[in-house]
């Protein structure tokens, strides 16, 4: 076993900020605005997901030397869509109330961009334990992206957290953030927030690189989290990455 | 067939398209939304592609459904097998109008492989059976909420023309200020939820 603690990080840190799925790739938006009306929606609808990406991560990765390369991406669906069924069914079993208010979301996993595209960029091509804390950590990096945008939405739309009213009685709930226009409005002020975020890293990043240069060995380390270093670059890097995000936004 | 009942169809296309807008009222098919509004040509083609398909799909799920789903017990499958459905009858319209309508395939083409991962088209599909929705109302449903969904994303595309043009802060540019715009035209929509049917 060739996996160490170090790839580990690395993977934990793309799940969580330099790959999030919502945040920096943009996949999976529909559910993403759909469910965030409330902080219980998110984890529900995030654990949901979690346990779909890991379960069919693994899958997918123990028959990756199986599969036929022209037919891959209809067997991934398949593989995709029996665990969504399994959680979709568990789900109507033993949480009915969440059911009733995802509703619709559960059945749509299946087409969540974020599943077939670690399925087809990661799991695809990793053997089985790497697949596996892949699909945890991008689950739980898709989870804190939902729980981040229902904490806003609830917050200012209702002045509750979790259920609990928080806010001092003489706040008016704004109820504009728990409907739809208000899902868009939020999500882009957070996007950028971690674009913010992001560059930030980035230059910090650069000017480690550049004050650490004897010690190559702890530059590469640097490197290996963060796709592209260099804060000259940082304009065009910030261009490859809305231009990734439109493509990935296709499938 | 009465005049009540075609009534009610007309209401609920009517419905379909403005009140429950698919792109900003259900959120559903964000990603080519995002993906492919950069151009108002090119959502234009894709909204075509998306109506076509989501007319055929609607029809061929429902067909599929109450036929062979439900007399045999199994409709906890309904999800892989609409799925399914729908990949299959994508690839079968693709090599049709390769076959025998080059121009129209010359149009659509490139959009009909990004419809298959497009969950408008299994929303629909989904919502038609929830709903309880006979025949003619599942092909009214499907073709009308497509025909909303090439609405919004036609709009959008004319706004983000224009947005391409302004100067937002370096952290907003691309994906950020996309979504804000989309937050206001949303607004907008829901002026429609008034109209209560």
């Amino acid at each position: 076993m060739s996996y160490s603690i170090k790839d580990f990080k690395r993977q934990l840190a793309d799940g969580l900020l330099d790959k999030n799925p919502v945040l920096a790739q943009m996949l999976g938006m529909c559910s993403t605005l759909a469910v965030t009306t409330s902080i219980a929606n998110a984890v529900g609808m995030g654990l949901a997901v979690t346990a779909v990406l890991a379960c069919s991560n693994v899958f997918i990765s123990l028959l990756r030397k199986i599969i036929p390369q022209q037919i891959r991406i209809a067997s991934y669906i398949v593989i995709i869509s029996g665990f969504v069924t399994a959680v979709q069914l568990l789900i109507q079993a033993f949480l009915p109330e969440l059911d009733r208010t995802l509703g619709l979301f559960i059945p749509l996993i299946v087409v969540n961009c974020i599943i077939l595209a670690r399925a087809e960029s990661f799991a695809s091509k990793n053997p089985v334990l790497p697949s596996a804390v892949d699909g945890v950590v991008m689950g739980i990096g898709y989870t804190v992206a939902l729980i981040l945008l229902a904490a806003i939405r609830e917050l200012l739309g209702a002045g509750t957290l979790l259920g609990y009213r928080v806010m001092p009685d003489s706040f008016e709930p704004a109820i504009i953030f728990i409907l739809p226009s208000g899902a868009f409005l939020t999500l882009g002020f957070l996007i950028a927030a971690a674009n913010f975020i992001a560059e930030k890293r980035r230059q910090r990043a650069a000017k480690a690189v550049a004050a650490d240069n004897d010690d190559i060995d702890n530059a590469s380390t640097d490197n290996a989290g963060i796709d592209n270093t260099g804060t000259d670059n940082a304009g065009i890097d910030n261009e490859n990455i809305d231009n990734e995000s439109g493509e990935e936004g296709d499938k | 067939m009465n005049t009540e009942y075609l009534i009610n169809i007309l209401l609920l296309m009517l419905s379909a398209v403005l009140v429950e807008n698919y792109i900003f009222v259900q959120f559903l098919g964000i990603c080519p939304f995002l993906g492919v509004s950069e151009k108002p040509d090119t959502a234009l083609g894709m909204g075509f592609a998306v109506i076509f398909v989501m007319t055929l799909s609607s029809a061929a799920t429902w067909l599929i459904y109450y036929f062979i789903l439900v007399p045999f017990g199994l409709e906890y499958l309904e999800t892989i097998a609409f799925i399914l459905i729908i990949a299959a009858l994508v690839q079968f319209i693709e090599m049709f109008l390769r076959k025998f309508v080059p121009a129209l395939y010359g149009a659509l083409g490139i959009y009909l492989p990004l419809i298959t991962t497009n969950c408008a088209v299994l929303g629909a599909a989904l919502i038609n059976i929830q709903e309880g929705y006979d025949f003619l109302e599942s092909l009214a449903y499907g073709f009308s909420s497509a025909v909303g969904f090439t609405l919004a994303i036609v709009i959008f595309a004319g706004v983000r023309v224009r947005i391409s043009f302004a100067d937002p802060p370096k952290v907003f540019r691309g994906i950020p200020i996309a979504m804000i715009a989309a937050g206001l035209i949303a607004m907008a929509f829901s002026g429609f939820s008034g109209m209560s049917f």
